[in-house]
């Protein structure tokens, strides 16, 4: 079976007055069809901008400086801007964390709805807005034949991301991509949201590309998980091995420092030090200089994703590392 | 489950607490200006933001409140810290009380022995001070070192005791983490040897692994200082990482006071009840999750009789109606009818 979405080999990279940063160095990843992949990481791991690129919305002077992206087997990253906006909202579906900003205060989210359903089928206006009354009905809008007419600020945030999420699957996409969906939202709704978004995801038959800084998001809604570090993909596999049984030492470590509802814990597992930024991403394994297990190869050479048990971690604990390391 | 209407004596009321909130409450007039009101004929609104909130903390012990956005914990931490007047109800601190004017000289001593942490590192720190001068501030102020040179060296030894570098201090905040600003934060807190900490969602702005961080250094510096904390959070596991005891707010109301452990194995109020059920299962046990209905209603018009009842799948018509009172249930102090009653 081919897979929604591919990404091979992406780079994307910032020129500043001081040089060239490079966001996202070397990640590769696919989605099958009705797959959701959770990409997790802390800020700075790079995530929405590998999310940001799929979509082709890398502010400029930002580019991508390398590899693919593939969806359903098409080169969509080199398309002209115009056929790119025709894919977005059709065949790629976006939330993003504060419904506030994705929808216009100025337009009742009716006319938001049926004009995202005009632009991108042949459906009349008025099938439009039958069909907009059933997607609000969909994501749980209480009389949703009185709330078409509302603005969004008299919504509230739960009842936006609904709206947003409404939005998003207008036209039937393939792919939908998640970017902190529950973050700006409270605990009860948070729950209310992710069993939401799984459930139409699974209807709809779209991939999911989930990217989110909470582990227990993931743990509730992903099939596979991507850890990121500094622009990397640390780890990538069965959301369950992820979980149980990470293999990177930072997946050890960021499973080991989140609070548990169960168990005993007296301290928390710290990684020291924080994530490095982007002007000074150390050589090798970026993750050698907070490393608990790093030894000769990690500060020189950079470790490659390679499969492991039934995931691919990128870490010379796994791999021969090259025999010149004992050298240098 | 049996409940006692008697109340029990509770362990930690055998140590006399040092902090008392009594019967706390605040209400901000979030009316529109006069003449608005007049022309347009719109009623005074009044947003009960906390009423009626009573609990106390032991010398030593963490307190959370955890609740939703606009359930009034941030309020009660600001009223606790004397930062915003209550309406009514007082707090006790030591002995003295935070709001009656008779104690002003003594209230003056207090305040060195209170300080607050805040959520947001980014907004709490002047960003043209120097680390060293924000930490030293408070030092300055309260007139505890006597030269420069020793405020020197006292700034040296707080940036050291949160974990940064003496040498740090010349810097801006702009050039540290977010991590590095909340170790500022509380070295700055630190700085006049408090006994009483109020953290407001210190954590909640910064990454897992350095909140990890940040609580492992909380829970050192109690052990080392004695110090006493009332946490405020919405997040229930770094709650019960903290807290020996817990107080669940829902719209301005205290609805539940336990210990951790109580809290944790045997929750009482539905409330507390489902946001325990609400938060994400990282064990993957598969445990079935009860759909949560609703959200939290509109706090300046919130709903009669029991606030949460709308919500509530235990609800019948006493709840619709009749505000319930607080009672002791076990080691745990729960509004809620249906516990009352037994029906839970």
């Amino acid at each position: 079976m081919t897979s929604v979405l591919s990404v091979r080999n992406l780079t994307v990279e910032f020129p500043t007055r001081r040089g060239i940063l490079t966001a996202i160095d070397d990640v590769s990843f696919d989605i099958g069809p009705g797959e959701v992949l959770g990409v997790v990481g802390e800020s700075g791991a790079g995530k929405s901008i590998t999310g940001t690129a799929v979509i082709g919305l890398i502010e400029p002077p930002g580019r991508i400086a390398g590899g693919e992206v593939l969806l359903r087997g098409q080169r969509i990253d080199n398309l002209p801007p115009e056929q790119m906006r025709r894919i977005r909202g059709k065949r790629i579906g976006m939330v993003f964390q504060d419904p506030l900003t994705s929808l216009n205060p100025l337009y009742r989210i009716g006319d938001q709805l049926v004009e995202t359903i005009t632009t991108h089928t042949n459906l009349s206006n008025a099938q439009a807005r039958t069909k907009a009354l059933s997607l609000l009905a969909e994501v749980g809008i209480p009389a949703p034949e009185m709330r078409i007419e509302a603005y969004p600020h008299q919504f509230s945030g739960g009842m936006r991301q609904r709206v947003v999420l409404a939005l998003a699957l207008a036209v039937e996409p393939e792919l939908v991509i998640a970017d902190e969906p529950t973050t700006a939202l409270d605990v009860s709704v948070q729950a209310q949201i992710i069993a939401l978004l799984k459930r139409l995801c699974a209807q709809h038959g779209a991939a999911v590309m989930l990217i989110t800084h909470d582990m227990g998001v993931i743990a509730e809604t992903a099939d596979r998980v991507a850890v990121m570090y500094a622009g990397r993909i640390a780890e990538i596999g069965p959301v369950r091995d992820v979980i149980k049984a990470p293999l990177h030492p930072y997946t050890k470590g960021l499973m080991g420092s989140i609070p548990s509802l169960t168990g005993e814990s007296d301290r928390l597992v710290q990684i020291p030090g924080s994530m490095p930024r982007l002007t000074a991403i150390p050589s090798g394994c970026p993750f050698h200089p907070r490393c608990p297990r790093a030894f000769v190869p990690c500060p020189t050479f950079r470790p490659e994703l390679q499969p492991e048990a039934h995931s691919q971690v990128a870490c010379w604990l796994y791999h021969p590392f090259p025999v010149t390391a004992e050298a240098s | 489950m049996s409940v006692m209407t008697a109340p029990a004596m509770p362990a930690a009321e055998t140590v006399k607490p040092l902090v008392e909130v009594k019967n706390l409450g605040r209400i901000f007039d979030v009316s529109k200006p006069w003449l608005n009101r007049v022309t347009e004929r719109l009623p005074r609104r009044l947003l009960v933001a906390a009423a009626e909130v009573t609990f106390s903390i032991a010398t030593r012990e963490t307190f959370a409140l955890v609740g939703e956005s606009g359930s009034g914990k941030s309020t009660v931490a600001k009223m606790v810290v004397g930062l915003i007047p209550p309406s009514t109800g007082e707090v006790i601190i030591d002995g003295v009380s935070m709001s009656n004017r008779k104690h002003e000289a003594d209230r003056r001593r207090l305040r060195r022995r209170i300080q607050m942490v805040f959520q947001d590192p980014y907004a709490s720190l002047n960003p043209r001070w120097r680390a060293l001068d924000i930490v030293a501030e408070p030092l300055r102020a309260f007139g505890i070192a006597q030269s420069d040179i020793e405020t020197a060296k006292q700034v040296g030894d707080l940036l050291r005791l949160v974990g940064l570098d003496p040498a740090d201090g010349a810097k801006y905040p702009h050039e540290f983490s977010g991590g590095q600003r909340q170790r500022i934060a509380i070295a700055r807190a630190l700085a006049c040897n408090p006994e009483f900490i109020v953290c407001d969602e210190p954590t909640s702005a910064l990454d897992v692994s350095v909140q990890a961080q940040i609580l492992n250094l909380m829970r050192d510096l109690q052990d080392r200082f004695g110090l006493t904390y009332l946490f405020i959070s919405h997040n229930l596991a770094v709650v019960r990482h903290m807290a020996n005891r817990i107080g669940v707010m829902y719209l301005g109301r205290l609805v539940e006071v336990a210990p951790a452990r109580e809290m944790f194995a045997k929750p009482k109020h539905p409330y507390t009840r489902m946001l325990l059920d609400a938060v994400p299962d990282l064990d993957l046990t598969g445990r079935k999750r009860k759909p949560v209905e609703g959200e939290v209603p509109n706090p300046v018009e919130p709903p009669p009789g029991c606030p949460f009842h709308p919500r509530c799948p235990f609800a019948n018509a006493r709840c619709r109606v009749e505000m319930p009172l607080p009672i002791q249930a076990g080691a745990a102090t729960v509004r809620c009818h249906a516990v009352e009653e037994g029906r839970i």
